[in-house]
């Protein structure tokens, strides 16, 4: 199986989608001439012209709303956002039109549109360019949310977001573009709404998405050393939230550390964590733990900002603690 | 050479009717919205009917799109709306346009082309420009219609859709429903300038100024800007002045302005203009008014006892309509 990278396995997605359907564009800052600030779009205007491909006006509110527009009279936008940090520009476009114009329309109308850019920290950019907005969005009923962590995923979602018939927010990450991974030659879809159990193991469930997945890995790895078999969840989809498969794990290893980049504050993680100890409170040998970032802006300081987020060495803790092997 | 050259009669009878249906229609809104047939927001046409009967009759509804803010009762019955499914809808029941979801300010619907119905100001126009977009992705030939109210122009939403509708040529028609005051606030008190027509040309786009009281003037604007949409593409921008005779919504008594500055609005009414115009170029008779205005009166009464007997919605449907 060849090895692409997250951008190029990206990029593939919405080419294919674009081939497949006339009605599927793109649009979005840098996107086009500039082949996108992340080169997640790169070729694409060179391929299909406009107006499949539209460089926007720095204009996040108008370009994301007129894509909603778009969108309900039957195309089916992809928007480039150069960072989820510039989509509260354009909040109200998703939370009062995207989000709820098939429900005031009492169902009359749909919403077939992505809304992907990187969410989350990077490096070194300091409070407003670093934020993890996911929380913000899961809350939103009529929005989809889907966070994918490896290329494969991310092509398989990204088609999968394209072709369904409501709003998809697709938060990538910035620091995992280069990331790569195995992606098969032939066509697939990964479906929404379907975690996946990337290891099996029996003392303690850890579940996150996206960029931390990486994480993840890495203190899986560590506790097995240390005689912990953890069995890891991606949840890949963050609305709708895949309920089994992280409830199937918990009931069977009893104890879980969900992993979030989100702030703690009526979050994706604090409303996993409330859900398993709502729904498998007979099978918890131990309280659900935590592990997210500090509930503080992101400081330039790497040091800083390195200790704000959640990292492989308080995810090994929280699931030692939660084992009372600490 | 005559106000009513070019015009046939029907088509004159029609908007006059289509004028009337939608006066009579909100006072019968106001009427049960004062028996708590009706709750929440509730914003009244009268008095601005000239301005959505005018354009609509402009358009083509088979390729045209219409979207509009929260005072959409009659751009909804305008489009050719069932008044009994938009009473229904203000009523909250199963029947209602958006089965109850939508209410006073989210009329919808799509066969016709009726995008809505808009609560947030201003939150419509991108959207609007979206449908262009569409339209000229697809080439389809027809023009949407935005409207918004002096308050919205104001907003960013605007600016940046006015924009891209200039610079990617979408055929859409911006349409200031000015009714001098945004909620309770007077233009003049809130906008750097006093006519909007101006706005345009930072847009690279026609910006004119149209009476909003006579219907006749806002048909031949609007059919002068979405045929330039439709040939070339390109946007325009109309400030359509017109006046509401009642508050901004229910609950508003309309302190803020003078009972002579609406006297004088209400001497210049879309309805009594037209009906004079026709008059005097013997089209109608006084007789053939009143046959009008009560069949009017007997459409918003049907469409309010359709709109009482109809059942209310299961409430396990509010589960539904969310996602595709």
């Amino acid at each position: 199986m060849p090895e692409l990278a997250m951008r190029d396995a990206l990029r593939q997605a919405m080419d294919e989608e674009m081939s497949r359907d006339d009605a599927v564009f793109v649009l979005g800052e840098e996107v086009g001439e500039y082949n996108g600030a992340y080169k997640v779009t790169r070729g694409l205007l060179d391929k299909y012209g406009m107006p499949r491909v539209m460089d926007t006006p720095i204009a996040e509110l108008g370009f994301t709303g007129l894509a909603v527009g778009a969108a309900l009279a039957g195309l089916r936008p992809v928007v480039e956002w150069m960072t989820y940090n510039f989509s509260l520009l354009a909040l109200d476009q998703v939370v009062n039109n995207a989000a709820k114009m098939r429900h005031m329309s009492g169902g009359q109308l749909k919403c077939p549109i992505v809304f992907r850019g990187p969410n989350g920290p990077a490096e070194f950019l300091s409070s407003q360019h670093s934020q993890a907005l996911q929380s913000l969005y899961a809350h939103i009923p009529g929005l989809k949310v889907v966070a994918p962590s490896n290329p494969y995923d991310a092509k398989g979602l990204l088609k999968s977001s394209i072709r369904d018939d409501n709003p998809v927010m697709f938060l990538e990450s910035e620091m995992t573009y280069g990331m790569t991974g195995e992606v098969p030659e032939e066509e697939y879809l990964v479906p929404i709404g379907e975690a996946s159990v990337v290891r099996e193991g029996s003392d303690v469930t850890l579940i996150s998405y996206s960029k931390p997945m990486l994480m993840l890995h890495k203190a899986a790895e560590q506790l097995a050393e240390q005689g912990i078999e953890a069995e890891v969840i991606d949840l890949r989809t963050i609305r709708p939230l895949d309920e089994e498969t992280i409830y199937n794990s918990v009931k069977k290893t009893n104890r879980a550390v969900v992993v979030d980049e989100s702030w703690p504050f009526a979050s994706v993680g604090s409303h996993v964590c409330w859900l398993i100890s709502r729904n498998c409170f007979d099978y918890l040998d131990a309280p659900v733990e935590l592990v997210c970032s500090e509930d503080v802006p992101m400081p330039y300081n790497h040091n800083m900002e390195l200790a704000v987020q959640p990292s492989v060495e308080k995810i090994v803790k929280a699931a030692k603690g939660v084992s009372y092997t600490d | 050479m005559g106000k009513l050259d070019g015009y046939k009669k029907d088509q004159l009878v029609a908007m006059l009717r289509d004028m009337l249906i939608i006066r009579r229609f909100e006072e019968k809104a106001a009427q049960a919205y004062g028996l708590k047939k009706i709750g929440g927001f509730c914003h009244l046409y009268n008095g601005q009917e000239g301005v959505v009967v005018g354009a609509v009759a402009a358009l083509d509804m088979k390729k045209d799109y219409l979207l509009t803010a929260y005072r959409d009762h009659g751009h909804a019955i305008a489009t050719g709306m069932d008044p009994k499914v938009v009473m229904a809808e203000l009523f909250g029941k199963e029947t209602g346009c958006s089965r109850g979801k939508g209410g006073s300010m989210h009329m919808f619907d799509v066969e016709k082309h009726m995008f809505g119905g808009n609560g947030i100001v201003g939150g419509q126009i991108p959207v609007a420009t979206g449908v262009a977009f569409m339209q000229m992705y697809k080439k389809t030939g027809g023009v949407t219609l935005c409207f918004f109210g002096d308050g919205a122009i104001h907003q960013g939403a605007f600016h940046e859709s006015a924009n891209l509708a200039s610079i990617w040529n979408l055929p859409v028609i911006y349409i200031v429903e000015n009714n001098h005051f945004g909620m309770g606030t007077a233009v003049k008190r809130v906008s750097a300038v006093e006519d909007f027509d101006v706005k345009a040309k930072g847009y690279n786009m026609t910006g004119t100024t149209v009476n909003g009281m006579d219907v006749i003037e806002v048909h031949q604007a609007i059919q002068k800007a979405a045929e330039t949409a439709r040939k070339e593409g390109r946007p325009a921008l109309l400030d359509v002045k017109t006046y509401r005779y009642k508050g901004h919504s229910m609950s508003d008594p309309a302190k803020y302005r003078t009972k002579e500055e609406l006297e004088e609005f209400k001497q210049q009414d879309p309805i009594l203009m037209l009906k004079q115009d026709l008059l005097k170029a013997e089209m109608i008779t006084e007789k053939k008014f009143e046959e009008l205005d009560k069949e009017a009166k007997a459409i918003a009464n049907q469409a309010e006892e359709f709109a009482e007997e109809s059942p209310e919605p299961p409430l396990e449907s509010r589960f539904e309509d969310i996602y595709a």
